[in-house]
């Protein structure tokens, strides 16, 4: 649908024009398009009008509009997101956040700060680090992705074994309600009376409204850092070595595993002199206090070797720091060098059951011809397999296809995950009911009714099928009403 | 009526263990008709889909140990006690993982652990007199103890939940594993709510190792701002504490004591820095004022109230500590009481213990409240007899509570799941 064909949008469109100024509203058609997908690029829709507000009135004002037109809308910050999330409606509105971009304060004295939700993860680390703070939580996209984003996925980073996902980092947050209503929940202290919804509103992937303001804790910068990195024959060791250095009690900063197709990938991308014929690379980086971190860092380091490490070097400087973790940052990017295309897929496991998850995944490569790249958070059993194919190949696509949600069956099997950090968004909404009964779906969904009752925040994303708000809890039996009403499927 | 609560217990006891309710079971001085004690999932929810076919009202309940924090309920008629649900289903040790039943008890889950040389992080601090509670009454209540400095709270270590609720569906949010982001985090939601949004019957928590070793590090504070001067420069040095509580009594005495965890070396490390932090030199042993030590004070974990006195909860920003000590100093004086004040200052959780004296309290946290502002945080009333919490708010203003409302009513929609107890009368 275009907007000449919806006219609640054209007035739409006038109305937001008015209220926020002519260059925050866009409907021409090809500016439009420049925001049909986010990290996802294989599905594009292209919104109706694209608003971007630059305070909280503004984005009080699209809402509202959205809420009194019945239109949907869907918040944007930097479009990273890789499960399409951000992805448009046809018939709605895209709020975009890239406007709302200031730091509105570092108060390291209180450990926190506070920022509009366009603000780039990385630059509040840089706003923060001349009083000796960071902020923790740092996706591999922290150079370019919102922490407004960051809020609505939960995102994780290599460093979120130790010190926690962005639910654990953020304190307080504003955020329009799909009614209009601005709501404040906590601030810069912490357990702000009433029910918690604030643990709500992170990983509620724009579903519950749009976030204008978050309170992040910052984190005091460790006194030591040692990064190592310990070359494997193949992922059975590293696995193990994993598993050993985690029982021993030692909590790295970050434990983070490459097989030998990943490790091929950044090799061809970025040079990174990864030591020769390993199967596998693991990089294990402590932080802390300096004694303690160096005691630690013997016992990983004596783990590694127990386990067939060939090859262990040992970061002498930040250069060469930086040159370790060069390799895995830019795995994801780096798979382009070596297939024309390919999935990241984001899978959960038990860090108990890694080698034979990782082995399954291997045959599953080898019954279906598909090349699988496995570049991982190994502390926390976060898989990221990177499926390859060549979309010009007939059948390779689907294949691929397949093979990813096989992989991610054998997460549920396992007790994990379908996603530890990239959200469920379009993308694997229909994987939900594999990890979920219909009563824990209905159950997430009584608190959408709460907060969005018109089921306007972000529709099909999350779920597979909305609930009806109007409903009588528990009364439904067999189909659900949008399923008999054609309007809904189960997949 | 008493015919009728005799069917009701016939109906209950084929799906579960009741019994009448005596006067052991009032909750908060409101008596209770029936004691369910389910022992699976399974039969909790048999019982709440008879409490909604009846529409009765219930409040679950653990040891009973904070049944009088909140509000009293408006009513009861079953009192769901957790007491067979007392199975450590699965702990997954080489996952730090464990999954129970919500009716285990805290100090049985952590003998169960310590044998694998793992704990749950969530730190013991108890009422007076109190028994340690069972893991539903803990995420329920949301309270918190020193150890969330280092370790995050109870919301932060919940990873997976189980729940029925008040129509007797059977739900879970999250799962087995620390990283996972399908789905809402009800788990968070249901933290803190005291049973008013559904029965927990499972958790799932992430776990610690146990630190080889531990040390206190305790010093005498003088004043507000020494207790922030000190407060301050723990928080902000590399040390790394693991836990940071603060210390008053009534009579102005007041002391900061520091927990460092981990290995032996690491440990004296950092001791030595505290002491030179704290203004103290030397190594380990009594040096000047500071006091090091491998046991903790004899005050730490537990609560600054007297049995039958009134419990307070103040959050504040972390470098707004000394705003609230003034005000709490300032308004002691003023409406005749004195107040004990001990908690977790690194994290911005106190707690404060006051006398029974309902107009003395009243007027004190109405002064507290007006100049919170000053340190951005919240004043509860967890707990006071009946004749101070019947001139008082305990929960006071919340924001977007009209949004909690609507939560409420959906999860809840003839509010029967502990009517009243929570904050804005939820
Ligand atoms: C190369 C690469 C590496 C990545 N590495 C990681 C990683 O290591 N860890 C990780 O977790 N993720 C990673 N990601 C995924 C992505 O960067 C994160 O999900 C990030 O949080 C998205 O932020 P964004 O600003 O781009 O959000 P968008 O893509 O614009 O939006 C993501 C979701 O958030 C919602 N949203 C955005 N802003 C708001 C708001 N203000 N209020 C309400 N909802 C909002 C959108 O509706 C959408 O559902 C990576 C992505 C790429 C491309
Ligand atoms: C200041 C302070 C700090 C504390 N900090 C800690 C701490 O950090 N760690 C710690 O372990 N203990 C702590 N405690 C003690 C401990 O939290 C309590 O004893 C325990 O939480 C209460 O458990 P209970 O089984 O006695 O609950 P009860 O007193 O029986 O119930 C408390 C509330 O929870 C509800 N409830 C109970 N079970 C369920 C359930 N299964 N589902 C839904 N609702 C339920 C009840 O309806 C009631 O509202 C602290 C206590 C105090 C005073």
């Amino acid at each position: 649908m275009t907007i000449d064909e919806a006219p609640a949008l054209t007035g739409l469109a006038e109305r937001l024009r008015a209220a926020l100024g002519p260059d925050a509203v866009i409907d021409d058609h090809q500016r439009l398009r420049t925001y049909e997908c986010d990290g996802l690029a294989q599905y594009r829709v292209t919104p109706a009008l694209v608003v971007l507000p630059a305070d909280v009135t503004g984005v009080v004002a699209a809402v509202r509009a959205c809420a009194e037109a019945g239109v949907p809308f869907v918040a944007r910050g930097s479009g990273t997101g890789l499960s399409g999330g951000a992805l448009p409606r046809a018939d709605g509105v895209l709020i975009v956040t890239s406007r709302l971009r200031r730091i509105i304060e570092i108060d390291a004295a209180s450990q926190r700060a506070v920022v509009e939700p366009g603000v780039i993860n990385l630059d509040i680390t840089k706003a923060a680090g001349a009083d000796g703070y960071y902020y923790a939580p740092d996706p591999s996209s922290q150079l370019i992705c919102s922490i407004g984003g960051n809020v609505a996925e939960n995102s994780g980073g290599a460093h979120c074994l130790k010190y926690g996902f962005t639910t654990n980092h953020v304190t307080g947050v504003q955020f329009v309600a799909p009614d209009g209503e601005v709501v404040r929940l906590g601030g810069k202290a912490p357990d702000a009376t009433g029910y918690d919804l604030l643990g709500a509103i992170v990983g509620s992937e724009g579903t519950l409204g749009v976030v204008t303001e978050v309170t992040v804790r910052l984190v005091r910068e460790p006194e030591a850092v040692r990064t190592l990195l310990a070359g494997f024959a193949g992922v059975d060791d590293a696995g193990a070595a994993t598993s050993a250095i985690i029982g021993d009690g030692v909590v790295p900063a970050a434990m983070e595993m490459m097989d030998a197709l990943a490790i091929e990938a950044a090799e061809a991308a970025v040079r990174c002199g990864y030591p020769d014929g390993a199967g596998a690379v693991l990089i294990v980086e402590l932080d802390g206090p300096a004694a303690e971190v160096e005691a630690q860092f013997a016992e990983v380091e004596r783990h590694c070797r127990a386990h067939g490490a060939f090859e262990i070097r040992i970061a002498a400087d930040d250069a060469e720091r930086a040159s370790f973790w060069r390799g895995r940052k830019s795995a994801f990017a780096a798979v382009g060098r070596i297939s024309p295309d390919y999935i990241v897929q984001d899978g959960v496991i038990p860090r108990t059951v890694l080698a034979e998850v990782l082995h399954r995944i291997a045959e599953l490569s080898r019954e279906t011809g598909i090349r699988v790249a496995n570049v991982f958070h190994a502390g926390d059993g976060n898989l990221h397999p990177l499926v390859l194919f060549d979309d010009a190949v007939p059948g390779e696509a689907e294949r691929a296809e397949e093979v990813s949600g096989a992989i991610l069956d054998l997460c549920i099997q396992h007790g994990g995950s379908i996603t530890g950090e990239h959200g469920v968004g379009s993308d694997k909404a229909k994987y939900m009911p594999r990890m979920f009964s219909d009563a824990d779906l209905d159950t997430m969904q009584l608190l959408r009714c709460a907060f969005d009752p018109g089921g306007l925040a972000n529709p099909g994303k999350v779920f597979p099928t909305p609930r009806l708000c109007g409903e009588v809890p528990g009364r439904h039996k067999g189909a659900h009403p949008l399923q008999d009403a054609g309007i809904a499927e189960v997949f | 009526m008493r015919a009728a609560g005799e069917e009701v217990l016939d109906e209950l006891s084929a799906t579960a263990a009741a019994r009448p309710a005596g006067e052991d079971d009032h909750v908060d001085g409101v008596p209770a008709r029936v004691v369910a004690e389910p022992s699976t999932t399974d039969e909790a929810a048999a019982v709440l889909r008879i409490a909604a076919a009846r529409g009765l009202a219930v409040v679950p309940r653990g040891t009973g140990t904070k049944l009088s924090w909140g509000h009293p309920p408006e009513r009861v008629d079953i009192v769901l006690d957790t007491g067979r649900m007392n199975r450590v289903i699965e702990h997954r040790a080489g996952d730090l993982v464990v999954h129970v039943q919500a009716g285990v008890r805290l100090d049985a889950l952590q003998e169960h652990l310590a044998a694998a040389r793992q704990r749950l992080a969530i730190s013991p601090v108890r009422p007076p007199g109190a028994g340690p509670g069972t893991v539903g009454g803990v995420v329920a209540t949301g309270a918190t103890g020193p150890l969330r400095l280092s370790h995050g709270a109870v919301r932060d270590l919940l990873i997976g939940v189980t729940m029925v609720r008040a129509d007797g569906t059977v739900a879970k949010a999250g799962g087995k594993v620390v990283k996972n982001v399908a789905g809402y985090d009800l788990g968070k939601v249901l933290t803190g709510a005291w049973g008013t949004l559904g029965l927990v019957t499972e958790a799932v928590f992430r776990l610690h190792p146990l630190p080889p070793a531990a040390r206190w590090v305790t010093v005498p504070v003088t004043s507000a701002d020494d207790a922030h001067d000190k407060v301050q420069r723990v928080v902000h040095s590399s040390v790394m504490a693991n836990a940071l509580e603060l210390d008053r009594a009534g009579d102005g005495s007041a002391a900061l004591a520091v927990l460092v965890e981990g290995i032996p070396q690491g440990v004296d490390d950092r001791v030595r820095t505290l002491l030179g932090l704290l203004g103290d030199a030397g190594d380990t042993g009594e040096v000047g004022d500071a006091e090091v030590t491998d046991v903790p004070p004899g005050w730490w974990g537990h609560a600054p109230w007297e049995r039958g006195g009134v419990a307070l909860r103040l959050t504040h920003e972390i470098a707004r500590l000394p705003r609230l000590l003034d005000a709490v100093d300032d308004a002691g004086p003023r409406c005749g009481l004195t107040a004990a004040v001990r908690g977790s200052p690194g994290v911005g959780v106190l707690h404060a213990g006051l006398p029974a004296d309902p107009g003395a309290v009243s007027a004190f946290v109405t002064l507290l409240r007006e100049a919170s502002p000053a340190w951005g945080g919240d004043i509860v009333v967890l707990d006071a007899p009946p004749a101070v919490k019947a001139g008082l708010d305990v929960w006071g203003p919340v924001r977007g509570l009209s949004l909690m409302r609507r939560v409420k009513d959906q999860f809840d929609p003839d509010h029967r799941m502990a009517p009243g107890r929570f904050a804005g009368g939820i």
